[in-house]
């Protein structure tokens, strides 16, 4: 009896441990979905708490007078005349006039750095737009350098010690006047969407890179999926089961693993330096992006056509169609839906792609939109790449801001792929 | 511009071609299509093809070929280039000439050499233009004819449309073998070249990565300094990182999805782990850098320890969080893949959940989930853009993963980036390490896709 009692108290205990192992080991599991989970929300949460503030820009009005002695001595009017005045020196001296106090040289230029220079590129604007500006005294609202901007935005923040901030207290006594007299708002940055890049972060567009990405993505879909879904077509209803056939399978597989800088290698050595294809243009990164997106859409093709049942092809054959009337005419349209997602899903990791069109140069600093593909460019994530890499604080804002973007358009490319694999695809 | 104006031309014609050939084949039936092999449109389609496919190909060699063949006549008609002149400075005269032939002015105006270069340059290309023009209009229209008068009752238009049809199709799906060609072809062919000048057992067992002395001019690329080991060394520890994250939390959470999860949580986790693998890996490396890699300097400040802003640490530990999903979704294949039959033995014992787990499918399913291990690998060693933003720049012999270390990604761009030069060892080891990791990596698939397949046999 009591040996009984004895091995049921330890069977007892023994279950009691091996309950304990398995909520341990769900906690496990809990645990690393958690941790997955975190990773989103840290990774998100520190993209847009950095960049939010990027889709703001702080606005300045000072108060200018478009001096006839400065834009137009002669008084000729013409567009040169207008177009290549000085306008720099009519921002600075409203700034000297509005602090008359201040005298010393240094000083002074860092004053003249309250604005940015884009707010002679503003004047120009007005006054080649209307002439009759000269002479007058108006209010105008021009752009905050990137510093005083940080200040507006509390990323530099005024109660910090003066030495491990990069605007001075002076400064800060300046730009407080002007707040003071509510000569400064901030708003909607349209700048960041319709400049191309500049040295300058709060000048900095994404419009050169999204024309970038957009004509490299032209070329990538208009190479990649007419290839691709004809290989899969080939490879899934014409194929001989042959030796040939088996290693193109197998070929394909394996190009679907290589690294992506390793494709930035091929189109430096054939793209451009055999074929002679132009440095940063986007048709060689077009290329490129299409050898890569060519095993994915083929596997999704593939996958798709694969779902269709044989009874399709087997109807259409009875009724006297050929086999190639037979696949293209009803099993490539039931199969579109399925290639077409696999599509946008390659397209969507095309787009966010990065390293091998580093290797091809598209890499370079530059400042005008591109117009055609055949236009030195860069592409959204490498300008991401770019800013990153730049040392101005109000650089951290501009790239997340741009990561957001990016970000954005992956988001509505994988939901679209998401719908249309719910909406369209049949279950058979 | 022209090749546009090309183009459309030949479109043109070949649709005239279409209606052509159609309204031939039912005028030699005199109207009565059933007396035709094939349906009136597949004879449209058949001259259209003929008129169309040779003058394209024509279109696509002259793209193809036109530059080399007229840089080669423009240069020899250059005297006094220096016969053993570099690429680079046979690049830069070639495009002062074309500099000088669009625009009148430049570097070389008043060089009568460069002046008649740029002459010979423009009547090249336009006679090569008028040349191609003339070519391209007379093939399209002998197609034109040569097609339409084959039109008949007999011809069996569709199957030759079709069998050309077919042809394309292969050649599409001969892209990928091309591409693997090209690959393969242009990382030996610059490897080569540069094991000519670095000795191939000093790349590969050498000590010292300094590539960047071998640039200056009073130098010969001196040997030790291409010595890749510590690359080689620096890549591993980062890739080791990221695995010890990856593996553990992907095989746990793909365990606890497949086995535990309710649906609800499985709705929720399947997408959120989609996301970690959509997100580019830009993104991740400004992640590393900018967040990571300086919360971890403060952690190791705190502790006392010295943390290299740049520390292997952050980069690996942040591509773990980006193989998570990799790691995952392939286990989560294998896991699914294991019989229920097991799991029903087991449980008929007594054994409880994790028993099942741990004692009766993890083994089952080793093999599939080691095949997923190493694709994870090779996808670690191949990644580029977190460690260009968050690893070191300079090479480093050391297992302190607090330390900076830097990869064969990062050289390979660091070595890539900005220089044309394309004939100095520093370029060409790029390619030499981009050799080194196209083989590594394809190892690691091959062997990985294998056991994953024989694996599936298995339980199939």
């Amino acid at each position: 009896m009591t040996e009984l009692k004895e091995s049921m108290q330890k069977a007892q205990a023994r279950l009691k441990k091996r309950h304990a192992a398995e909520t341990r080991f769900k906690a496990f599991g809990i645990g690393a979905l958690v941790f997955a989970f975190l990773c989103v929300v840290m990774l998100f949460s520190s993209i847009i708490s950095n960049g939010y503030t990027g889709f703001r820009q702080s606005y300045m009005k000072i108060d200018i007078t478009f001096d006839e002695s400065v834009i137009d001595p002669q008084g000729k009017r013409d567009f040169d005349t207008l177009n290549r005045a000085d306008y720099g020196k009519i921002v600075k001296q409203s700034l000297y006039d509005f602090f008359p106090d201040v005298k010393k040289r240094g000083d002074k230029r860092t004053l003249s750095n309250l604005v940015s220079s884009n707010a002679a590129y503003t004047l120009r604007d007005m006054v080649v737009a209307d002439p009759s500006l000269i002479g007058t005294s108006q209010s105008v609202w021009v752009m905050a350098s990137d510093e005083v901007d940080m200040l507006i935005k509390n990323v530099f923040k005024r109660e910090d010690d003066e030495s491990t901030r990069p605007i001075t207290n002076k400064e800060i006594a300046w730009v407080e006047k002007y707040e003071s007299e509510n000569r400064i708002e901030t708003r909607f940055n349209t700048n960041f969407f319709t400049a191309g890049d500049s040295r300058e972060p709060e000048q900095a567009g994404i419009r050169g890179a999204l024309m970038g990405s957009a004509l490299t993505m032209l070329i990538t879909l208009a190479l990649s999926f007419p290839c691709g879904v004809m290989a899969a077509i080939y490879l899934e209803e014409f194929a001989p089961k042959n030796k040939f056939t088996h290693i193109v399978e197998v070929n394909i597989n394996n190009l679907a693993a290589v690294p992506s800088i390793v494709f930035g290698l091929l189109g430096l050595a054939i793209f451009l330096n055999i074929f002679g294809m132009p440095r940063s243009a986007p048709v060689a990164g077009g290329f490129v992006l299409a050898l890569m997106t060519l095993p994915t859409i083929i596997i999704a093709s593939r996958a798709a056509l694969k779902s269709i049942p044989p009874s399709i092809m087997e109807a259409a054959i009875g009724v006297g169609a050929s086999k190639m009337q037979a696949v293209f005419h009803h099993q490539l349209p039931l199969a579109l839906p399925g290639i077409l997602t696999g599509t946008i899903i390659g397209m969507a990791q095309a787009l966010g792609e990065t390293a091998p069109l580093l290797m091809i140069g598209m890499v370079a600093f530059i400042a005008d939109v591109p117009g055609w593909i055949n236009d030195p460019a860069t592409v959204l994530p490498v300008q991401v790449y770019l800013w990153a890499d730049s040392p101005e604080r109000a650089f951290v804002e501009k790239t997340s801001a741009a990561i957001m973007v990016l970000l954005g358009f992956l988001i509505t490319m994988n939901a679209l792929a998401v719908l249309l694999r719910k909406k369209l695809e049949r279950r058979w | 511009m022209q090749t546009t104006i090309f183009t459309f031309t030949v479109l043109l014609l070949a649709f005239i071609g279409y209606y052509m050939g159609r309204s031939r084949a039912v005028a030699t039936v005199s109207g009565d299509v059933r007396k035709l092999h094939s349906l009136p449109r597949h004879y449209g389609y058949f001259v259209a093809l003929w008129c169309g496919v040779p003058a394209l190909v024509l279109c696509v060699l002259w793209m193809l070929f036109e530059p080399y063949i007229v840089n080669t006549l423009v240069l020899s008609g250059v005297p006094n280039i220096d016969p053993d002149a570099s690429s680079a400075v046979i690049a830069r005269i070639l495009s002062d000439v074309k500099f000088l032939a669009a625009n009148g002015v430049g570097r070389g105006a008043d060089d009568p050499v460069m002046v008649a270069a740029a002459e010979h340059y423009t009547h090249l290309k336009t006679v090569g233009t008028a040349s191609l023009a003339v070519a391209i209009i007379a093939f399209s229209i002998l197609g034109l004819v040569i097609g339409s008068r084959r039109v008949g009752a007999d011809l069996k238009a569709r199957n030759q449309v079709e069998g050309l049809i077919r042809w394309v199709l292969l050649a599409s799906s001969v892209i990928a073998i091309l591409t693997t060609i090209g690959i393969v072809g242009s990382l030996l062919f610059e490897a080569i070249r540069f094991f000519g000048k670095v000795p191939f057992t000093d790349f590969l067992f050498g000590l010292e990565w300094s590539p960047q002395i071998a640039l200056r001019k009073d130098q010969v690329a001196s040997q030790g300094s291409f010595g890749a080991v510590p690359i080689f060394a620096g890549t591993m520890l980062i890739s080791f990182i990221a695995l010890c994250v990856a593996v553990p939390v992907g095989l746990l959470s793909a365990i606890y999805m497949s086995e535990y999860a309710t649906p609800k949580v499985r709705a929720i986790g399947k997408p959120m782990l989609e996301i970690l693998a959509g997100i580019p890996t830009v993104v991740y490396g400004f992640f590393a850098a900018l967040v990571v890699a300086p919360t971890i300097r403060g952690f190791g400040e705190a502790w006392g320890l010295d943390v290299s802003s740049e520390s292997a640490l952050a980069a690996g530990l942040v591509m773990g969080i980006m193989i998570i999903p990799f790691v995952s979704s392939l286990s989560d294949d294998v896991i699914r893949a294991v019989p229920q039959a097991l799991r029903d033995g087991s449980y008929a014992l007594g054994g409880t959940k994790s028993e099942t787990v741990t004692q009766v499918i993890l083994p089952a399913a080793l093999p599939g989930i080691v095949g997923g291990v190493m694709l994870a690998a090779s996808r670690a060693i191949g990644e580029t853009m977190i460690v260009v933003m968050a690893a070191g720049l300079t090479a480093n012999l050391t297992a302190n993963p607090l330390q900076a270390v830097t990869t064969a990604t990062v050289q390979m761009v660091t070595l890539l980036v900005g220089d044309q030069e394309f004939d100095s060892p520093k370029t060409l080891a790029a390619f030499a390490l981009g050799l080194v990791l196209f083989c590594v990596t394809l190892c690691l698939n091959v062997v990985a896709l294998r056991v994953v397949a024989k694996y599936r046999e298995k339980y199939d």
